[in-house]
């Protein structure tokens, strides 16, 4: 017991109505799908409500939607007449954050702080920042020129999108989606992770708050079979997927030889490299946020830690310190910096990694932490003596699981950090302007941040090189993975 | 972050070696240290952990008056506040320490005599140090023998832009000889210094020199303390107690007014420095209006209402 003891200060939960059950979001109402399953907390294992599964058949209702929609409405309102729609939904995720911050937080486990600081105002950035593209699409697509000639024409859409999204950033994850492809003029069908449905259909509240006129955005509740159904629907001119590599995969092999348009974020094993010429509290900092924000579930978490060989017992010693000033438990105390892990599925594939690690002769450090009894929980967690040859130097883990391996000269930090299958985000630690700028050309890595780590912008576009996927989201870009051009 | 030089005494040997190892401190990133203040400020402190809190605060406040139109009788005041913050409420505990110019320390300590409150006195030609060292010293003695038992002195912030490090560790070494056994605060005045690199610099020159505590500002320069600026000083004191084994207290001064604000102060003092710090042997508020409102809101959290600031004395 410390002498300063922080006080329970939990967010209250009465913010939020949640139904015993939910339907799917099809043509602007809640229908019922062909079956159900329950969604939890994973902080504490109760049951939040009952959630439709939507079969095949279900998920055609929602294409055919989506396509008429399109076709009758959305595919041709001029571009300043949709801006208004999103401009609404921003301004209404923005009434209604505190809201989809405890749903959040309740749903998926992470923080309140993170659900109300960062998810959800993101969540809204990213409507407000598309918004202001709808009607200037012409000057998305660098030397747009229309094909017949008449000035003011616009990049035509692709039609309709089928979107998966994980479970990590479940709200913020809908809006990346959503927010460019309705710009562009296209409708959705997007299905949420099992785990995390409740933000999603909390969403499609938001549209029916906003008058989105029915079937611009259908949402469908399921597993990874629901997600088969929309990424195969033949209807579907466009698949954008978030998620593991292993099911990335699955859906290239699926979309090869069908005129459907891909965008892939995948996996990553991201390198943070900090030289000794590092500004080290900051560094450390940058560390911490890298690895345990969000419980570590971040496809570009800062999950190798390379360090300079001359600095590195004096960094782990701080960073070990500052580890053990971290608040693990009740995602809704305002306090808390570590929540839970999202299921019992990804709990037992961390705990599974980390044995390894410790199998394989890495050694491994925790802090001393109690850990709730009831829910999903995994102590933030250091391998030093990693090396490159071991699995958890190369296997994403996905949780609060942090490998720690050294270099001496900055071409073997260069090597390091790109001798991976992955290639979605980078770190770089240092107070040399010139080496920052040095190193940064040569990392093989979509997004490179230096003296900072796990920032994000709607105005930024962001996305993998090799198995880390493929397409960009976010900024300009982000638009072009929606426009037929 | 530690720089092993060994013995850290030979780092103050020659002008070029202190200025070798103030230059190999690690550096500051502005952005990264102004994200974890403000990341530390969001800490919400209710309840049982406020109340705890707010007490702490009150026993670390040196109730300061600083102005050329203090009077004996003003000062004779504020003593009686120190002593006794909240008349209404005997468990509200006294303050830390009163502040005041040379001139009003025999008054001070007459005034506080057998309360156990320290008596703190600026000296060193404050605010601006700018006067011969023959002058800081004697201003130093005279506060001394009147009964002072804590120095607040302020560093020549020309010498230091200049790159003249040794003439302000000297300055320094003098002083804190001519304190003798009174305790000496070492005034940075981190709003002349302005970046940070600056801050952490003159952290461990202070601490090299001598000094107890080393405090952000006079309150005569704005800005005066910010919660980035303590978090460098905290971190240089938590270090310098891991090279040194020497612990050195930390004094924001200047700008703190709302308990809301000192509660900020105490959660990075808690989850930067450590709970060793989280003494008023280890960390001071420099304030004046703080007091009130501390006593305000300690009065809220025990009647669950707020009385009107005529309710609490102004001096």
């Amino acid at each position: 017991m410390s002498a300063f003891e922080y006080a329970p200060a939990p967010e209250s939960r009465s913010i939020v109505k949640l139904q015993p059950s939910y339907g799917l979001f099809i043509n602007g109402e809640f229908v019922d799908g062909a079956g159900s399953f329950k969604t939890i907390s994973p902080a504490s294992e109760e049951v939040l409500a009952e959630v439709a599964e939507a079969s095949t058949a279900d998920v055609d209702r929602a294409v055919k939607a989506a396509r008429r929609a399109y076709e009758d409405v959305w595919g041709s309102m001029p571009g300043r007449e949709r801006a208004k729609y999103l401009f609404r939904i921003a301004r209404i995720i923005a009434e209604r954050s505190r809201e989809l911050a405890v749903l959040e937080s309740l749903n998926n486990g992470k923080p309140i702080k993170e659900s109300r600081d960062v998810d959800v105002p993101l969540a809204a950035a990213h409507f407000f920042y598309y918004a202001g593209w709808a009607d200037k699409l012409p000057y998305a697509v660098p030397g747009w020129k229309p094909a017949d000639g008449h000035s003011g024409a616009d990049p035509r859409p692709l039609g309709v999108a089928g979107q998966v999204i994980p479970w990590n950033f479940p709200l913020l994850m809908l809006a990346w989606k959503i927010a460019p492809a309705l710009a562009a003029g296209n409708t959705v069908v997007l299905k949420p992770a099992e785990t995390t449905p409740l933000t999603a259909l909390l969403f499609a509240e938001i549209c029916q708050q906003a008058e989105l006129p029915p079937g611009v955005v259908n949402i469908v509740t399921g597993a990874g079979e629901t997600g088969a159904a929309v990424v195969n629907h033949p209807d579907v001119d466009k698949v954008a997927f978030t998620g593991s590599t292993e099911v990335g995969r699955i859906i290239a092999k699926a979309v090869a030889g069908t005129n459907k348009k891909v965008t892939l974020e995948l996996g990553g094993k991201a390198a943070n490299i900090v030289f000794d010429d590092a500004a080290i509290d900051q560094a450390v900092e940058g560390i911490v946020n890298g690895i345990f924000f969000n419980q570590g579930h971040v496809c570009c978490a800062g999950s190798r830690l390379l360090v300079q060989e001359s600095v590195a017992d004096q960094l782990l010693e701080s960073l070990k310190r500052r580890m053990a000033t971290l608040r693990v438990g009740d995602p809704l105390d305002k306090n808390t910096d570590v929540g839970a892990i999202n299921s019992a599925e990804q709990l037992s594939r961390i705990k599974a990694l980390a044995e390894i690690g410790s199998a394989e002769g890495a050694e491994r450090w925790s802090p001393a932490c109690e850990l709730p009894e009831r829910g999903f929980w995994f102590a933030p967690t250091i391998f030093t003596g990693v090396s490159q040859a071991h699995r958890i130097a190369r296997e994403e883990i996905f949780g609060p699981v942090l490998s720690v391996l050294t270099f001496r000269t900055p071409g073997e930090a260069v090597e390091k950090a790109n001798n991976t299958p992955y290639g979605l985000s980078a770190g770089i630690w240092s107070e040399k302007g010139s080496r920052i700028l040095a190193i940064a050309d040569q990392l093989r890595a979509g997004v490179v941040w230096a003296n900072t780590f796990n920032k994000f912008d709607p105005t930024s576009p962001f996305g993998g090189y090799k198995e880390s996927g493929y397409g960009r989201e976010g900024g300009r870009h982000g638009l072009e993975a929606y426009l037929a051009g | 972050m530690t720089a092993t030089i060994s013995p850290l005494s030979e780092v103050t040997r020659s002008d070029a070696a202190l200025r070798t190892f103030l230059h190999g401190l690690p550096g500051v990133d502005r952005v990264g240290a102004d994200a974890r203040a403000a990341g530390l400020g969001t800490r919400s402190i209710k309840t049982t952990a406020k109340a705890w809190a707010i007490d702490l605060a009150i026993r670390m406040v040196d109730l300061t008056t600083l102005e050329g139109a203090d009077t004996p009788g003003k000062v004779r005041a504020l003593c009686a506040k120190a002593r006794q913050p909240d008349p209404g409420d005997p468990t509200c505990p006294p303050v830390a320490a009163i502040c005041v110019y040379p001139s009003m320390v025999p008054t001070a300590a007459e005034a506080l005599r057998g309360s156990g409150i320290h008596l703190a006195s600026v000296a060193t030609a404050f605010p601006s140090g700018q006067a011969p060292l023959k002058v800081k010293l004697d201003d130093t003695r005279a506060a001394v023998a009147a009964g002072a038992d804590e120095i607040d002195m302020v560093i020549s912030r020309g010498a230091f832009l200049a790159g003249r490090y040794l003439e302000v560790f000297e300055e320094i070494v003098a002083i804190k000889e001519a304190c003798g056994k009174a305790h000496l605060k070492v005034i940075l005045e981190t709003g002349e210094l302005v970046t940070y690199d600056n801050v952490r610099r003159a952290s461990w020159l202070a601490m090299l020199a001598g000094g107890d505590f080393i405090k952000t500002s006079t309150g005569k320069v704005a800005p005066a303390a910010t919660l980035p600026v303590t978090l460098i000083m905290l971190e240089a004191v938590r270090d310098f107690l891991d090279t040194t084994g020497r612990q050195v207290g930390v004094k924001p001064a200047g700008g703190i007014r709302t308990t809301k604000d000192a509660i900020k102060y105490l959660v990075m003092v808690n989850e930067i420095a450590g709970e060793r710090w989280l003494d008023p042997d280890w960390f001071r508020f420099g304030a004046s209006t703080l007091l009130n409102d501390l006593l305000m809101q300690r009065t809220k959290l025990a009647t669950g209402h707020y009385s009107g600031p005529d309710y609490f004395t102004l001096d």
